[in-house]
């Protein structure tokens, strides 16, 4: 089984979203960077699946040159391989993101049994660069998927809805999202971080079309205008929190 | 021209606020429901053939999971742009939308190319205005790629769901272990409501997914939501803005849960938790 995993590199927000000057992206100066959290997990369940059954895992990445950390820290916990790439600092839209990502899967040697995605990226949640990248390859796609198995050269896939969950069969190559919860991923060991900078990691620069959802500006959202009433410090607070349970009639 | 608006089950709320919203955008709005069992590929066949047939000016659908999904194919199929979890649309050439980022801790203006509009709308950014949903029923297209469910699986607990639960109580890192989780659920148990927890403690391993609250979790919306030993970070904040009240128990006076908290308890979780309890109990006279 041969899996391709495309990943994002987005900020760790923390408490709190500042933006830059140009309110066009995040201020990150004291922020940290992570793959976004159902791709994470996308790349531990491919590395799940070749422990199991064999092949590779190839991680791939449309992101700024500094996302070389996020590709070193996935071959860190398995992945085979690495393919940037590499963005410049301008944000592409869901319709360039997955012509890239397109255009890097048909060019490359390997060809792929399944390619994982996570369902939607924490940071702009367009939800549909999979599906347009499973459009384009001409390959079918489920999305919210929380368990994967294979049974006779088809993948078995779990969705939860209301009520149960959805078992979709498709036939391979497929196109599959991921939600976290579908595994938990394992930390980098110190041996796999050694490993992963041996393991090859291949950039290109493809030019960034046009964007079509053309971001003009990010705006924080009005605050909640809340102010806190304290109830008081430590044990003592607990009657006056009763007192507010009886209050909103939930005691 | 008008609007074409897409609709899973036109009496749910959420195709009512999506009706709402593009009533804004236009207010000769058709709506369609689709035939059979759900099969995204074919579903958004289906909405492609419909806009090849109608020319709308634009394309609306509820954000929710199959909103997004089915809109997602007819955006790929059309190779049209999609403004996926839409709250507020302008008219321009081209128009101006806001959407959500980061499960609504952020916003973003953008704007919409493309000779037919596509998006979804965020649940609950926009009110129903009363009318109710007409919707003509279409029969599904055929797609090549298209897949289907062959067989719905397992049932839910039966126990009090997050998601419905009136009174949620969280535990985050400052509950410190798996074992910590037991006066969670002990307070959850005495407010007859659900337990939940933050993404450090699925990521850790205390606690299952299944009880994460957040943007990567479920979203909650009870009628209060105790958020124990939470700091407050936009992930988790994302699947409990929802709550109509909030109250934070943290002994860090400044965790960023106090700007979001309608009450507070300074101190620490493993002293107020169980005294909450044991206050409870008094009242009840047990």
């Amino acid at each position: 089984m041969h899996i391709c995993v495309c990943v994002k590199r987005v900020p760790l927000t923390g408490g709190k979203i500042t933006l830059t000057d140009d309110e066009r992206s995040l201020s990150t100066k004291h922020l940290g960077f992570t793959v976004s959290p159902h791709e994470e997990c996308g790349v531990e369940e491919a590395v799940q699946i070749v422990e199991r059954e064999g092949g590779s895992v190839t991680v791939l990445t449309l992101g700024p040159a500094a996302a070389e950390e996020q590709l070193r820290d996935m071959m860190a916990i398995g992945a085979d391989r690495a393919i940037h790439l590499v963005s410049g600092d301008e944000e592409w839209d869901p319709q360039a993101t997955a012509a890239a990502i397109v255009a890097a899967i048909g060019a490359d040697e390997q060809p792929y049994d399944l390619i994982l995605f996570g369902n939607e990226s924490a940071d702009s949640g367009n939800y549909q660069v999979p599906i347009r990248v499973a459009h384009a390859l001409g390959m079918p796609s489920v999305t919210g998927i929380k368990a994967i198995s294979f049974e006779g050269g088809r993948a078995v896939c779990e969705q939860e809805v209301a009520g149960g969950r959805d078992v979709y069969e498709l036939p391979l190559p497929a196109v599959v999202s991921v939600k976290e919860g579908i595994n938990l991923p394992r930390y980098p060991s110190v041996p796999g971080r050694l490993r992963a900078k041996r393991k090859p990691l291949e950039p290109s620069n493809p030019q960034r079309p046009a964007a079509q959802l053309e971001m003009v500006r990010l705006v924080l959202p009005p605050d909640s205008g809340k102010q806190v009433q304290v109830l008081g410090a430590g044990a003592d607070a607990a009657p006056a929190v009763v007192a507010i349970l009886g209050e909103l009639g939930v005691l | 021209m008008g609007v074409l608006l897409f609709v899973e089950d036109p009496g749910d709320e959420l195709a009512q606020q999506a009706l709402s919203f593009a009533r804004g955008i236009d207010p000769d709005v058709s709506a369609i429901t689709i035939s059979g069992d759900y099969a995204p590929a074919a579903w958004g066949q289906t909405l492609a053939d419909q806009v090849a047939a109608r020319a709308p000016q634009a394309v609306v659908a509820a954000g929710t999971e199959r909103g997004n999904e089915v809109l997602a194919h007819a955006a790929a199929i059309l190779d049209l742009p999609l403004s996926a979890n839409t709250t507020a649309f302008a008219a321009g050439s081209p128009p101006t939308v806001t959407r959500m980022r980061w499960g609504g801790s952020l916003l973003e203006q953008a704007l919409l190319h493309g000779a037919t509009l596509l998006l979804t709308v965020a649940p609950h950014a926009v009110a129903a205005d009363g009318a109710q949903v007409d919707a003509e029923l279409v029969t599904a297209s055929h797609h090549a790629l298209a897949v289907a469910p062959t067989k719905r699986v397992g049932a839910t607990s039966g126990g009090i769901s997050l998601e419905d639960a009136k009174v949620v109580v969280s535990g985050g890192r400052g509950v410190g272990s798996a074992e910590g989780f037991a006066m969670i659920e002990e307070l959850a148990a005495l407010l007859g409501g659900a337990v939940g927890c933050s993404r450090a403690v699925t990521s850790a391993g205390w606690r299952p997914h299944t009880d994460q609250v957040g943007q990567t979790g479920t979203k909650v919306a009870p009628d209060i939501y105790i958020a124990c030993g939470i700091s407050g970070a936009t992930q988790h904040m994302a699947g409990c803005k929802g709550a109509k009240k909030l109250l934070a128990i943290n002994e860090d006076g400044e965790a960023s849960i106090f700007a979001h908290a309608d009450y507070g308890v300074i101190g620490n979780l493993h002293e107020v938790v169980p005294a909450i309890a044991a206050e409870i109990r008094k009242a009840r006279g047990a």
